[in-house]
């Protein structure tokens, strides 16, 4: 929580204005020991460490190197420490100190504009009321009954106010955005010019001329919170609600595997419609898993190393362009010419994988079964006559681990998810399932199907910056037929967007009593 | 032959004279109707026109009175003993032809190659039954 002024919940507006090389991940910057650290409580993106492989084979991950038999050796859980650091944190973290400094005077900017603006809003009311009171007490009317009653109206439209603002503008940023919030930018400079017009209005023609009608100047403040109550009006409109009724049916293509899919979306700028796009890709996508296409790049090399062409003419020849066109329609030609057998090695391969996998998830599904049989929950009376031998549920499930361990791990080598589940991580799902009471197929469900990238550790989600590219300007709204991309280290998000076209109803009334029915008989009969 | 509600049936008919035959207690014809006011004309895979409700011949047992007499599958029976059969119900026909009185019955019946076959013989103009 922000604990400067009550109105830094325009540090939403500072958050979305500039683009950021974050940390988060909080508890992480809880364990390692940082000189600055104050940035990192509001903000979730993280930047990107630097060349970090993200295929799994070879893996020297997080805390502790990831030993890929572990299926087989382990008979005991070894304890890492939660403290200790990798040789890629610690290069994470200079970079994090060289690129931060920067922008963080940036958003500390944006980020002080708004407190003034919010305490400068907030109590130009109050000015209103008392500055009549310490420069002219004398000549000032004393305050009636209507007046009070008017005191009373301002203390609880402002109080409305702030609960308003709190509400609205009070939240944790989610995200850096590249450029201006284009709506808050407008609503602060509409704010601002409409307390300064105010001031004029007071400075000129009440302090000025002293006037001492104290209730006309206290109409005055009320119809300011007035005024000020509905711009947040205003505000609600343009930022929460005008997007919500859908108007665009947006289709999301990950461009390494082909994985689609379509979300309706309202009226947003392409920089507030990738954000919307990238919050639905973390839970609906599954995760991205690089081992997976080894294979079709593999054959895509083989056509490439089928055919070599060779300039026989010399290097340095005129024609030079024109050679390359001949000889890329050349070795197209031969390449349709010469008779291919991938597309037989592929079929059968693929024949072959689908057993095995099939096969291994048999086993593996009997010996998860199997291993559930092992422990039972004991009962509250059961509880008080035997104390011995009584295991909290990780140790339950460190106990029957040893014997499913070795299907869990070949079945996940050969589906190729093994990096993405390591041996605390399925521990901890174990005891996590024992303790809910949930069947081997609920424990099994997570390793047989890959999951949004959610579900996953930490690692996999929250290492990643993401790079809008766009041919229109990102503040500008979304159109149809817009496209842009989401890029991201490994891959990149292709987004195209179409209108919703309108839709034209009309209605046909249908009376209860019509509906009715008459046989269709076909009979023979024989004279 | 064409069926315009309210207007006259125009058809080229044959006669046929079917005498009932006796077997055990019943009389019978050896042949079988389908067809009716009651039924699906659009299920008959005799009738030209689908819409067609009339009476039609679905079956003949070889051998039997009917086909002695002349009687042929898909023919359209349009009168039976000066009774009318264009529009009549299903159950009302088999009625008519299954008079335990009648030991004969004179049925009017229609089908196209009558027409084709009038049509060939005498050039334009024909005899037709106008009802």
């Amino acid at each position: 929580m922000d604990t400067e002024s009550t109105y830094s919940g325009y540090s939403y507006y500072s958050g979305r204005s500039r683009g950021s090389h974050r940390h988060g991940e909080r508890s992480r910057d809880r364990h390692k020991s940082r000189s600055k650290d104050s940035r990192s409580e509001k903000s979730v993106t993280i930047n990107t460490p630097p060349a970090e492989p993200l295929l799994g084979d070879s893996s020297v991950r997080g805390e502790q190197v990831q030993d890929d038999n572990w299926g087989e050796t382990t008979t005991a859980v070894t304890g890492t420490s939660e403290h200790s650091l990798s040789q890629e944190d610690i290069v994470r973290i200079t970079k994090d100190l060289e690129d931060s400094v920067g922008l963080d005077c940036r958003r500390y900017f944006t980020l002080t504009l708004a407190v003034i603006l919010g305490l400068l809003v907030f109590l130009t009311p109050l000015a209103f009321l008392v500055l009549p009171h310490l420069l002219w007490p004398e000549k000032l009317q004393s305050c009636g009954t209507a007046c009070e009653g008017l005191f009373i109206s301002v203390a609880f439209k402002l109080l409305i106010l702030l609960l308003a603002v709190w509400a609205l503008f009070f939240r944790p940023p989610r995200a850096g955005l590249p450029r201006v919030f284009v709506f808050r930018a407008l609503l602060a400079v509409l704010v601002l010019l409409f307390v300064v017009s105010y001031w004029l209005f007071y400075g000129v023609r009440i302090l000025d001329s002293q006037d001492e009608n104290y209730q006309g100047i206290v109409q005055y403040a009320v119809s300011l919170v007035d005024a000020l109550l509905f711009i947040h009006y205003l505000a609600i409109v343009l930022l929460e609600l005008r997007q919500l009724q859908p108007c665009f049916s947006v289709c999301v293509t990950r461009s390494t595997d082909g994985e689609t899919r379509h979300y309706n979306l309202g009226q947003l700028s392409i920089q507030r419609a990738a954000l919307a796009i990238l919050e639905h890709y973390y839970c609906d996508f599954p995760v991205h898993n690089p081992a997976l296409l080894s294979a079709s790049k593999s054959r895509a090399a083989k056509h490439l190393a089928g055919l070599k062409v060779y300039n026989v003419d010399g290097p340095g020849n005129n024609a030079a362009a024109g050679l390359a066109h001949s000889q890329s329609r050349a070795m197209i030609a031969a390449a349709a010419r010469r008779r291919d057998t991938s597309h037989n090695e592929l079929y059968y391969e693929e024949a072959e994988h689908e057993r095995r996998v099939r096969k291994r998830k048999a086993r593996l599904v009997v010996a998860v079964e199997e291993a559930f049989t092992h422990i039972k929950r004991m009962q509250e009376e059961e509880q008080k006559k035997a104390p011995g031998d009584v295991m909290d549920p990780r140790e339950a499930a460190q106990a029957i681990f040893p014997s499913m361990a070795r299907a869990l791990q070949k079945y996940l080598r050969t589906t190729k998810q093994q990096h993405c589940h390591s041996m605390e991580s399925i521990q901890q799902h174990l005891a996590f399932c024992i303790t809910n009471n949930m069947t081997p197929k609920a424990f099994l469900e997570s390793y047989l199907t890959p999951g949004p990238t959610l579900q996953y550790s930490r690692d996999h989600w929250l290492a990643r910056q993401w790079t809008l590219i766009s041919e229109a300007s990102v503040t500008s709204g979304l159109k149809d037929g817009s496209v842009f991309l989401l890029k991201c280290v490994d891959f990149s998000l292709v987004v195209t967007a179409k209108k919703i076209p309108y839709i034209q109803m009309s209605e046909e009334y249908i009376d209860p009593k019509s509906h009715k029915f008459v046989l269709r008989l076909q009979s023979e009969t024989s004279v | 032959m064409s069926v315009n509600p309210g207007q006259p049936v125009v058809a080229v008919v044959q006669r046929i004279e079917i005498k009932k035959l006796r077997q055990g207690e019943n009389l019978i014809l050896g042949f079988s109707i389908g067809g009716g006011m009651d039924q699906d004309p659009g299920q008959n895979p005799f009738s030209e026109d689908k819409t067609d409700k009339g009476i039609y011949v679905t079956r003949i047992s070889p051998g039997g009175p009917a086909d002695v007499a002349g009687l042929m599958m898909g023919d359209k029976i349009m009168q039976v003993n000066g009774w009318d059969m264009t529009m009549v119900t299903h159950d009302q026909a088999r009625k008519r032809l299954t008079k335990k009185k009648e030991d004969v019955v004179r049925l009017l019946v229609t089908r196209k190659s009558l027409e084709e076959a009038v049509k060939q013989s005498m050039g334009k103009k024909y005899p037709c039954y106008k009802q």
